[in-house]
């Protein structure tokens, strides 16, 4: 088991832009690390770089201290789950798992009875016998999550595990990995650009955005102070509300106008933004539909999704933007298409955001306090 | 629609009988006896012989030359697959300077024609007392063998996933290994087409094997076939039959393995 350390990682191809930006990161033992953005966020990289299949362009990269950089992937010792599986093809199920044992060399009955073990864990021994091609999707996962589990590696890499699988089979197996993580309690690195599964998953998230880290911290530490706009509005479904406001401070008291909207919210002392432009952010549901005469702005319902215990109404705001505002409201009270709604913000769940930088205004005005880290 | 498909499907059946014309004249031929190989032609077999194959067994030994061609063009397949495709492996998976470089000039290499390289070779095997040899055949063959079965495996190993080897790098395999385990086992059809094109290729080569052999005891079938014409005679239906015993195994081949020619052909010129 072990600690990972990343110390200014950059990684650039060829000629082209950082594909990894200084990254400086530390996972710690036995925790599970998930590294989280869109597509083209460099996460799977930084994996890659971890495992040693790619080197970094600068930077350092150490396992448990040791400086581990220029290792070749076999000396690291840990497992990857790939997100294709990459099982090889022509070995069966029992030989997939036993190669990285037989390639370290040992004893063929204990290599044999470890594999047994590993198989038996994940229900996977009746198939020993088979090949890959023999095995369905959600099998062949098993079978590459088992490669890995067998050799006992210093820690994990995951990269997208659950995304070649049936929806119907991804959330059992994301429970299925919780609790393997929690039954082995090995340091593991989870590559996902699912904000759900990296919220359910993580014991800390590390958020990727064009080759940098955007934020690092617990699901609801990200969840509730976003460092900024692009953190706060990947995380949650549905996305956080996000428009510009002028902002006036007078006597403890903020006033914030825009898109046809303006109330008044406490910002601490120590954030001065009189006669600024910000982004005022509000999740969906922190927004609630009022009578018209004593809501923070009006509108018409133009759009709305049933989610069975819940509804997502999308009110078209009056004013010359028409800024559209996302309410999350009970199934049972929602209204009608076309009707005439008022909206209103719970003052404690605003986030102010620098509108030029994206830049969490903090401190941010948060009704939690802020936690002992886990 | 229907008459397109029947106008194609007439077109084909002409050109399929223009193609197979010469062989089916061939094969016929050696069937006829020598008398009447000149006579009125027929296009159906009349009262056939075997004359011909047993004057060709009996008469010649020309269980030698095949035994030649078999040997040579064998020991050259194995060589060059078995060097070749270490070499693709690299030049396919490993970047470092000059790659592309080297993969030009290993098609450089075959590009030369024949002729312009028979005499230094002649010279230098020579030198090595290696005319009328077997490994005076191989070596040569090699040079024209090796650079087709790299060129054809690269495009071959480039196909192959990644993530494959990747994972066998992370279970601790080292390069060999992984080459070995892992991406031999996966690339057999890959192997396979590449070997048949290079034993065909080694099968019908005459030049070098006229030019570096003295003696019957080393001729290829090919360089037997030419040399059955005597002082006062070319005995035609020998000839022809051994044509026939010279082209079984290729049509074999070919007929058994097509699939996987093309599918090896056609990987060379997409990726090429």
């Amino acid at each position: 088991m072990a600690t990972i350390t990343l110390e200014h990682v950059q990684k650039v191809y060829g000629s082209g832009p950082a594909a990894v930006h200084d990254v400086t990161l530390e996972i710690r033992h036995g925790e599970l690390l998930v590294l989280v953005g869109p597509s083209g966020s460099g996460k799977s990289t930084v994996l890659r770089l971890i495992a040693g299949l790619d080197h970094p362009t600068s930077g350092r990269i150490l396992l448990d201290g040791d400086d581990m950089t220029e290792v070749s992937p076999a000396r690291r010792d840990l497992a990857m789950v790939f997100q294709s599986y990459a099982l090889y093809p022509h070995k069966s199920v029992r030989d997939n798992l036993a190669f990285g044992l037989k390639v370290r060399g040992g004893d063929p009955a204990v290599i044999r009875t470890r594999v047994e073990q590993a198989a038996a864990a994940l229900g996977i021994d009746a198939l020993l016998d088979r090949k890959p091609a023999q095995l369905s999707g959600g099998q062949r996962q098993r079978v590459a999550l088992g490669r890995a589990i067998v050799r006992e590696p210093r820690a994990f890499l995951l990269d997208e595990p659950l995304s070649n699988l049936d929806p119907s089979l991804r959330l059992g197996t994301r429970t299925e990995l919780a609790l393997l993580h929690r039954r082995l309690g090995a340091t593991m690195v989870y590559v996902t650009h699912d904000q759900e599964e990296a919220m359910t998953l993580g014991t800390r998230l590390a958020v990727m955005r064009e080759g940098r880290l955007e934020q690092v911290g617990t699901p609801l530490d990200v969840y509730r102070r976003p460092a900024n706009v692009f953190v706060a509005t990947f995380f949650g479904s549905p996305a956080m509300n996000v428009w510009p406001c002028s902002c006036s401070q007078r006597a403890g008291v903020t006033r914030l106008a825009g898109a046809g909207l303006a109330f008044e919210v406490a910002v601490s002392e120590s954030v001065r933004i009189d006669d600024a432009t910000v982004l005022a952010g509000v999740r969906p549901s922190d927004v609630e539909l009022a009578p018209p005469d004593t809501a923070d702005g009006r509108g018409h319902v133009d759009v709305i999704e049933p989610l069975g215990a819940t509804t997502v109404v999308h009110v078209g705001i009056d004013g010359a933007s028409r800024q559209s505002v996302r309410v999350v409201v009970a199934a049972d009270d929602g209204p009608a298409v076309g009707d005439r709604v008022g909206i209103r913000v719970r003052r404690n769940r605003v986030h102010l955001f620098d509108a030029r930088t994206g830049a969490a205004l903090t401190p941010t005005v948060s009704p939690w306090p802020v936690g002992p880290r886990r | 629609m229907t008459v397109r498909r029947m106008l194609t499907a007439l077109g084909m059946t002409l050109l399929l009988a223009l193609l197979l014309c010469p062989l089916y004249w061939m094969l016929l031929a050696s069937l006829t006896p020598e008398s009447r190989i000149f006579g009125a032609p027929a296009l159906l077999p009349q009262d056939l012989v075997f004359d011909h194959y047993r004057a060709l067994f009996a008469g010649r030994d020309f269980w030698t030359p095949i035994r030649n061609s078999l040997f040579v063009g064998g020991a050259t397949t194995i060589l060059s697959v078995g060097l070749g495709a270490p070499c693709a492996y690299v030049l396919a998976r490993m970047p470092f300077r000059g790659r592309t470089l080297t993969l030009a000039v290993v098609l450089a290499t075959s590009m030369f024609p024949q002729v312009s390289v028979v005499s230094p070779l002649y010279l230098l095997l020579r030198e090595f007392g290696l005319i009328n040899t077997y490994p005076g055949l191989v070596l040569p063959y090699l040079t024209f063998a090796t650079p087709l079965t790299i060129w054809l495996l690269v495009a071959f190993f480039r196909q192959l996933p990644d993530a494959v080897e990747e994972a066998a790098r992370m279970d601790g395999a080292g390069r060999l290994r992984t080459l070995w385990e892992i991406v031999l086992p996966l690339s057999w059809p890959g192997l396979a087409s590449t070997a048949i094109l290079t034993f065909l290729y080694c099968w019908n080569e005459f030049l070098f094997a006229l030019s570096f052999t003295l003696g019957p005891e080393r001729h290829t079938v090919p360089v037997a076939i030419a040399l059955f014409r005597g002082q006062y005679q070319v005995p035609w239906g020998e000839i022809l039959a051994a044509a026939v015993v010279a082209s079984a195994p290729v049509a074999a081949i070919v007929l058994i393995a097509q699939r996987r020619i093309v599918a090896g052909l056609t990987a060379g010129a997409i990726k090429g």
